[in-house]
């Protein structure tokens, strides 16, 4: 069944979209992410001009981890109080983000950034992570303890906090820095950032698995929703009927992601995210190096993105 | 649609003035609707060549060149270049004010038709359609086989959105004539124009022109100028659909 599209101005494949969506939602419902760095790469394949894709994806990644924030509260897997805490650096990120991603389009590199900061970004954590997952199931395999809990540098920074569902006392430097960063990434990229942020959260901040994945969701949806009035506001891409097909894709696919999710071990897990984050970057490390089918390409102006 | 067309052209015809001669031409929609489930659609032209007293015997062959131009945007052509082993946009060129959608038919092959140097003078053939590029400071149109301009051309009618057609135009008598203007899915929004050019003997005899317009209507128009206009309230109320949306999913997929 074919559907036009008003904002992305072609037609598309309503039943292709809805698996599109349920697929990258089952996933993002299975390891806690948004699911934007395989949304929005899935879009630009079947057609769509980027700038629309990740203006839409925003609340299409918004609307997946509400319901996925939703059913983690009720568990009571979310840390409020580490939750506002991110959500500060967050919201300051994300607009130092769209004001860089301004300057980098008036500059007309920005599609070259973009796919140079996946390759590096997908690449280093998707590597990492895959190592780590590596390591964990081997000592698994042979039964050895996993390393104790060491407190590291971080742990020393001045003004500590009690995260009490958390059980961490941490000081607050670290957690809006880490939520700068991933509000700046994320509006430049069109990612939620979930990917980076629960490895940083789990390794770095010390966030107890119980708790990491509700609270970087939460972190993902307040951001991912100013994304979407920004680019609504500023650059009028917001394709909501393209959004709206995504989102019931997503939100089914994410229902049963989080139900597979929980019958994963932990390193299973992680050794799986890291492969399916590697394969992305290296997808784009591909483009960037081999000779493309056609060594010229139009952007119209001003008609649309 | 044909029909009333016809009409027209009857209408048309009877209503002439005096002249060498003139072209008479209708197209059988002058206002194509973008609708949801809108995957591209076929335009006739239709059209008549009226001779008069003035008009010399010897003239029964009579050639046909249509253009059809859409709306007119700024386009950005880039070119990539291996640098330090990665495939960069280095070089580029604005091409400026260019038709969004380009077609150019005829009744035969445009060198059968009229001279080079006429064609060029008269834009016939996508070779000789003026594309005013932006070069360092200077606007101007650059030969047929540069390679961004080449590119340019090539990519478009990959899109279906640029076309020549030689054989496009059909004489269902001596001076009554038609043709079929294909619109693809991802038709440009705007007014088009349609230009008309006679030609006998390889002389340009005269032009005509007419218009056509292609609209979004229904609920995709709503959502277009919503965005455009009100994008605080479209932003708004897209979030809280996304939120409408992922909480509903959570009840209806509850399980205890």
């Amino acid at each position: 069944m074919q559907l036009y599209l008003p904002i992305a101005d072609l037609p598309v494949n309503v039943f292709l979209v809805l698996a599109m969506g349920a697929a990258v939602g089952f996933v993002s419902g299975m390891f806690g992410i948004g699911g934007g760095f395989l949304m929005t790469p899935l879009l630009i394949f079947i057609g769509i001009t980027p700038a629309v894709a990740v203006a839409s994806v925003t609340s299409h990644i918004a609307a997946s981890s509400f319901s996925g924030a939703l059913s983690y509260w009720r568990r009571r897997a979310i840390d409020p109080a580490l939750a506002s805490v991110l959500l500060c650096g967050g919201v300051t990120g994300t607009a130092l983000g769209v004001w860089t991603f301004t300057q980098l389009r008036a500059l007309g590199q920005l599609d070259l950034m973009i796919a140079l900061s996946y390759v590096v970004l997908l690449g280093t954590v998707g590597s990492l992570m895959f190592s780590e997952g590596l390591r964990a199931l081997m000592r698994t395999r042979r039964g050895a303890l996993p390393p104790r809990r060491t407190h590291n540098w971080i742990h020393g920074l001045p003004l500590k906090m009690r995260f009490k569902r958390s059980k961490i006392y941490l000081s607050v430097i670290p957690v809006v820095i880490v939520g700068i960063m991933i509000g700046f990434i994320g509006a430049i990229m069109g990612i939620g950032g979930g990917f980076i942020l629960v490895p940083i959260m789990i390794y770095l901040l010390r966030v107890p698995t119980s708790t990491v994945i509700g609270t970087s969701m939460v972190l993902t949806l307040v951001t991912m929703l100013f994304a979407t009035m920004l680019h609504a506001v500023t650059n009028h891409l917001v394709d909501a009927v393209l959004a709206l097909i995504l989102m019931v894709g997503g939100v089914t696919g994410a229902q049963f992601g989080v139900r597979a999710g929980q019958k994963i071990r932990g390193e299973q897990l992680r050794l799986l995210l890291g492969l399916l984050i590697l394969s992305v970057g290296v997808r784009f490390a591909i483009e960037l190096v081999i000779r493309p089918e056609d060594l010229f390409t139009i952007r119209e102006l001003g008609v649309s993105g | 649609m044909m029909r009333a067309a016809l009409a027209l052209l009857l209408v048309l015809l009877l209503g002439s003035a005096a002249r060498a001669e003139r072209l008479i031409v209708s197209v059988s929609n002058h206002r194509v609707t973008v609708t949801p489930n809108y995957s591209g659609e076929e335009l006739v032209l239709f059209g008549s060549v009226e001779k008069d007293a003035t008009t010399s015997a010897d003239r029964t062959a009579y050639d046909l060149v249509v253009t059809v131009m859409g709306p007119r945007a700024d386009m950005v052509t880039r070119r990539k270049e291996r640098t330090f082993g990665i495939w960069i946009n280095t070089d580029y060129r604005q091409f400026l004010q260019v038709p969004s959608y380009l077609a150019l038919f005829a009744n035969r092959s445009f060198d059968a038709i009229t001279s080079p140097e006429i064609a060029r003078r008269q834009q016939i053939g996508l070779n000789n359609v003026l594309l005013t590029q932006r070069v360092g400071g200077d606007y101007a149109d650059v030969v047929p086989n540069d390679a961004f301009r080449s590119a340019f051309i090539r990519l478009r009618t990959q899109r279906g959105l640029y076309r020549e057609d030689p054989s496009a135009v059909t004489f269902l008598t001596p001076t009554l004539f038609r043709t079929g203007i294909p619109l693809p899915a991802e038709v440009p929004i705007g007014t088009y124009e349609v230009e008309i050019k006679l030609f006998a003997n390889g002389a340009f005899i005269s032009k005509t022109e007419t218009a056509f317009e292609i609209v979004k209507v229904g609920f995709e128009q709503f959502v277009a100028t919503t965005a455009r206009h009100n994008g605080l309230i479209y932003g708004l109320v897209t979030a809280a659909m996304a939120l409408m949306t992922g909480w509903m999913a959570s009840i209806v997929f509850r399980k205890d």
